[in-house]
């Protein structure tokens, strides 16, 4: 066992246990004590969280009494003062507080500036029109009417009269049946889908604004961190049902905010019977009570909320910051305790098998580790350490004092361990020469191993038993299927099945082992990350069961190699540096509060859930997105406003306890039409996908692709009942659902959902996974990526991000006939950037931005952009690097000529054209207006 | 007791780790003691008990079948449990086998006291429904 190790640099010791060495004894003896002794400093699971939900109770009994009793303005100067300038800057600079003003991952931060002006626009326009059916008109005219000018920037409203010009006679001639007496909002505006021919908008699309007062929109939370599928809420369950659209909320709470108000103080302020956190949607009765918007319960403002730090002026608790903005961060007492902060711990727990050091992933992960050991977010009391595995676990002592450091090998994987419970996880910064030369030594360590077995479920028990006393982080790799020890798995793949049209199996785990110790895991607050990398099948259904229910995140490179794969390792590398140095916080707990008469149904992510409204999230990071599925109970007539509230408390990695809370308010509605002018399709389709995804595993694949066609033609004959006026031979949408046929199209596409397209099941497991995880930005480019044309950039429409212009080129539908032999044109599919270069590519341009003299000189394999030093080059790169700030998954370039078998992959994502197994989108337009007319 | 259970994590009392936990352990017993009266029926050639009876044991053995990959016995799995259509949807089944059990109880006293040869399965049958209706 130990023969293959001999070499290495590092001097270890062997512990068997067992009756034949005496040591193995002394250990087994001492693990036994441990074992007794462990669960003194955490109590059961269950226990913690009654704690907790009581010590929440207590938290605001304990803060009213101390409001009430000792009301203290002064001391609570004293105390704002430290935490506050950043909050008065902010303050001051915008006086009247966007919701959330700041520029985040995604194309966001450029759309800032420019986003307004269309949604801005496309009210007026909407509202000033007198309203046609363009279906009419289209009947009248032959198909392609519709076909646009490509270079023309397609902003629906303002194209309107131009594309349709014989719209007075038409009207005058169809009137009495068209003409609407009262003007219809734009997002109601019929459409004839099968004749629309460009439905894709020119630039990205935006979240529809809910339709509220000015000074609500303004307060409103912003589109990217909470987002509902309706952003009209219907007023009862029976005008939902009828409506045949989804109901939920789609959050990303953790997201990286660059202004985010943060508060101190010693009361927070919540509803004393739903404990709400004052939000901006409160009414204030008179200046000392305030009326809760969840549960209409009249609180009183403590003396303490009175007092305004902002403007230091008194009696103004409508001006106080957390009424003048929908998302902040309390910072909490100890009251949101149950035992002091825990520091930051990360774990890493690595496949050293054959396999794994074949593939070479341990120099990148050596050399990311070290370049970022002093950026990963902790304080001083930041500890870590190190396991590896093959069919045997390997410990590393890193105690401080060590002149190097100690190998420690347990061989019993049956029942597993910890040699020395207390120096294998260590501080950071008082062992961090330690830690540097385990990191410098660990590539070489294991080169003549021929250890193929892996014993990844005793390692994640020995991380477990060492986690479990502070929690945190553990980050794992493996590089093939479990084969020894606990949790070992087989192969369920049959390559065969593959491109199957019917039956999809194995979407499910095979064993519930990684399930429990996730949920073991969640209970000592230890998140497990997967970093899956590997050439052949590994079961990602069953391993997944790790991460999806202890919060963390998974992240999968399918045949992963060092030196045959290059592209794949340099995206490890980008990973693995996001993933080092992104913020993260410990022990969360989040909560989701709505208005009474709504409630949770179900939720979607990756968490563990505790009660209807509380998840438990060991981990929380800036990537991690969740669904909500919502239903209405009661019915909501005596509302016109309801409000969605979520809180995260969370500890920082700087050992400070901190809630995050999200509010979100929108009007409700009691007409149908109302409900489909408000609806946010985007939104829709990620709830949507999620639902599908869990379908899928709980009944069949083919069944959750039924249940997505049937949303589209439900919905879509839903509303084509309510207008009655129709000829029934058209396919109508109102404009608000425009999209809805061609992303459900698109997810039917997309690699968890295709059936008939060859699949490999980890592939598809994984973008299952991506599916519910991912936040709305991202999922919606893995679902319908952007097409650009990019051999022409201009400046037209430019915008500045840190002193860079980046060209804004239109969006093009995903059809080949918009790629033309003469043109360069970029993909941007989230996780992976196409440059497809057509045959006929102007030479300047492959000279310019790809460095190569002509078409036939571009290498196959390219997977980057040269630095030149031309407009061109410079264009092109600023706006990829601009696409590419900000994703959790740092996305591969691959330039694809027109001719290289890798262009399959490229032309997979044209959603819109046919494939052997799949309708093109007009087709499938087709199909929907059949199954509408049955 | 079923009921009782679900309500409790409905109203957010316990953990459903625990929870399901506790119940587990009970399903199998449930069924097995469901499957010995059948049998005791057909020992003593009740055709028509036996045929209001067979029902719920295909039920039951369709539930088991299609329960959720699990290492241990049981039904119940507490990350899917809070899921609000599983949740409702154990709540009626809990409902509509309490209300069984109760009707099968009277029934089987009625023909116990009209034949007075059912005494044995009465009193067993008796003793579960005790057991399954407290707690």
């Amino acid at each position: 066992m130990i023969t293959g190790h001999q070499e290495c640099a590092v001097p270890k010791e062997v512990y068997h246990k067992g009756p034949q060495v005496k040591e193995g004894m002394q250990y087994g003896e001492y693990v036994n004590n441990q074992a007794s002794s462990a669960p003194t400093p955490l109590s059961s699971t269950s226990d913690d969280e009654e704690e907790e939900e009581e010590d929440e109770e207590a938290g605001i009994d304990s803060s009213s009494t101390t409001s009430s009793a000792s009301p203290v303005p002064n001391s609570y100067d004293a105390l704002e003062g430290g935490s506050y300038p950043d909050m008065l800057s902010s303050a001051a600079s915008s006086p009247a507080p966007e919701p959330t003003p700041d520029p985040d991952p995604g194309p966001a931060p450029a759309s800032t500036p420019v986003a307004p002006q269309p949604s801005k626009m496309a009210k007026p326009f909407g509202y000033g029109y007198p309203i046609l059916q363009p279906g009419y008109q289209n009947a009248t005219a032959p198909l392609n009417s519709g076909v646009q000018p490509s270079s023309t920037v397609y902003s629906g409203f303002q194209q309107y009269p131009q594309q349709y010009p014989g719209m007075n006679q038409l009207s005058s001639s169809l009137g009495g049946l068209s003409l609407q007496s009262s003007p219809q909002p734009e997002s109601l505006r019929p459409i004839n889908l099968t004749q629309e021919r460009n439905i894709l908008p020119v630039t990205p699309v935006l979240a529809p604004v809910p339709n509220l007062n000015l000074e609500l929109k303004k307060l409103n939370c912003s589109p990217d961190s909470f987002r509902c599928t309706l952003t009209n809420i219907p007023q009862t369950q029976a005008l939902l049902n009828k409506a045949k659209l989804p109901l939920g909320l789609l959050l990303h709470p953790f997201r990286d905010l660059t202004q985010l108000p943060v508060i101190t103080s010693n009361t927070i302020v919540r509803c004393r019977s739903c404990r709400t956190y004052i939000n901006p949607f409160v009414s204030f009765i008179d200046q000392r009570r305030w009326k809760c918007n969840l549960c209409y319960r009249v609180n009183d403002v403590p003396e303490e909320f009175m007092y305004n730090p902002l403007t230091r002026s008194y009696g103004e608790p409508h001006k106080r910051p957390e009424v003048q903005n929908s998302t902040v961060e309390f910072i909490a007492s100890s009251d949101y305790m149950l035992r002091p902060p825990q520091p930051a711990v990360y774990l890493f727990v690595l496949d050293v098998s054959h396999n794994a050091v074949e593939a070479g992933y341990l120099t990148v992960l050596s050399q990311s580790l070290l370049e970022n050991l002093d950026k990963l977010p902790g304080d001083s009391r930041t500890r870590i350490g190190f396991m590896t595995f093959d069919s045997t676990i390997h410990f590393y002592n890193l105690q401080e004092g060590l002149s190097q450091p100690q190998m420690l090998i347990v061989s019993d994987v049956d029942d597993v361990f910890l040699p020395t419970p207390d120096s294998l996880l260590v501080n950071l910064y008082e062992s961090k020469e330690l830690i540097k030369d385990l990191l410098n030594a660990l590539p070489n360590m294991f080169t003549n191993t021929r250890e193929t077995h892996s014993a990844l479920g005793p390692a994640l028990q020995a991380a477990f038993k060492l986690m479990s006393p502070t929690g945190g982080r553990v980050s794992v790799f493996q590089t093939q299927l479990p084969s020894l020890g606990a949790g070992l798995l087989q192969s369920r793949e049959d390559p065969n099945q593959r491109s199957s049209t019917k039956v999809v199996q194995h979407l499910g785990p095979a064993t519930d082992f990684y399930k429990k110790l996730a949920l073991d895991c969640s209970g000592q607050q230890t998140a497990v990350d997967l970093f899956l990398l590997s050439s052949q099948y590994s079961d990602l259904a069953s391993l997944a069961c790790m991460s999806k229910y202890s919060a963390g995140c998974i992240y999968y490179y399918p045949s992963f190699h060092c030196a045959h794969n290059p592209s794949q390792a340099e995206k490890l590398q980008k990973d693995l540096k996001r993933y080092l140095t992104r913020k993260i916080g410990f022990e969360a707990v989040m909560r989701i509060r709505c208005t009474k008469g709504l409630s949770m149904h179900t939720f979607h992510g990756n968490f563990f859930v505790r009660s209807t409204d509380l998840l438990s999230l060991a981990n929380i990071n800036p990537d991690a997105g969740f669904a909500v599925q919502l239903s209405i109970e009661e019915s909501l007539t005596d509302t016109s406003l309801v409000c969605f509230q979520t809180a995260l408390l969370y500890t920082s990695s700087k050992g400070e306890r901190r809630i995050r809370v999200h509010t979100l308010c929108l009007p409700v509605v009691s007409s149908l039409a109302d409900v489909y002018a408000g609806v946010d399709v985007q939104a829709a389709i990620c709830l949507l996908a999620n639902m599908a995804v869990d379908r899928s595993v709980s009944s069949s694949l083919s069944d959750a692709r039924d249940a997505l066609v049937n949303a589209v033609v439900d919905s879509l004959s839903a509303y084509g009942s309510t207008i009655s006026n129709l000829q029934h031979s058209a396919l109508i949408a109102p404009s608000s659902l425009k999209l809805f046929p061609l992303y459900v199209l698109a997810l039917l596409k997309q690699k968890a959902f295709r059936t008939g397209t060859s699949t490999r099941l980890d592939d598809r497991v994984y973008a299952m996974c991506q599916i519910k995880s991912q936040p709305l930005v991202h999922l919606m480019k893995m679902i319908h990526p952007n097409l650009y044309r990019i051999d022409r950039l201009t400046d037209e429409g430019a915008v500045h991000v840190n002193d860079r212009v980046v060209p804004q080129p239109p969006l093009q539908k995903l059809s080949a006939e918009k790629l033309t032999r003469e043109g360069a044109f970029l993909m941007d599919c989230g996780s992976a950037f196409y440059i497809w270069i057509g045959k006929g590519c102007d030479n300047n341009f492959i000279e310019d931005v790809l460095g190569c003299p002509n078409f036939a000189s571009i290498p196959q394999k390219m997977t980057y952009l040269p630095e030149l030093d031309t407009l061109s080059s410079e264009r092109a790169r600023s706006f990829i690097t601009w696409l590419r700030d900000g994703r959790p998954l740092s996305p591969i370039l691959h330039v694809v000529k027109d001719e290289s078998p890798a262009k399959t992959e490229f032309f997979q994502h044209l959603i819109e054209d046919r494939t052997e197994a799949a309708f093109s989108y007009y087709e499938f337009l087709l199909h929907v207006q059949q199954q509408i007319c049955k | 007791m079923q009921i009782i259970a679900f309500d409790e994590l409905k109203t957010d009392y316990k953990n459903p780790i625990d929870q399901c936990n506790t119940l587990n352990p009970l399903v199998l017993p449930e069924y097995l003691i469901h499957a010995f009266f059948c049998v005791m029926f057909l020992c003593a050639a009740e055709w028509l008990t036996l045929g209001l009876n067979m029902p719920l044991l295909a039920y039951h053995i369709w539930r088991y079948m299609s329960r959720p990959v699990m290492s241990g016995p049981g039904l119940y799995d507490p990350t899917t449990i809070m899921n609000a259509d599983i949740l409702a949807y154990c709540q009626k089944e809990g409902w509509c086998k309490l209300a069984f059990y109760l009707l099968a109880f009277f029934y089987y006293l009625y023909g116990g006291y009209n034949f007075e040869i059912e005494y044995p399965s009465v009193y067993l049958q008796m003793l579960f429904v005790y057991e399954t209706d407290t707690e």
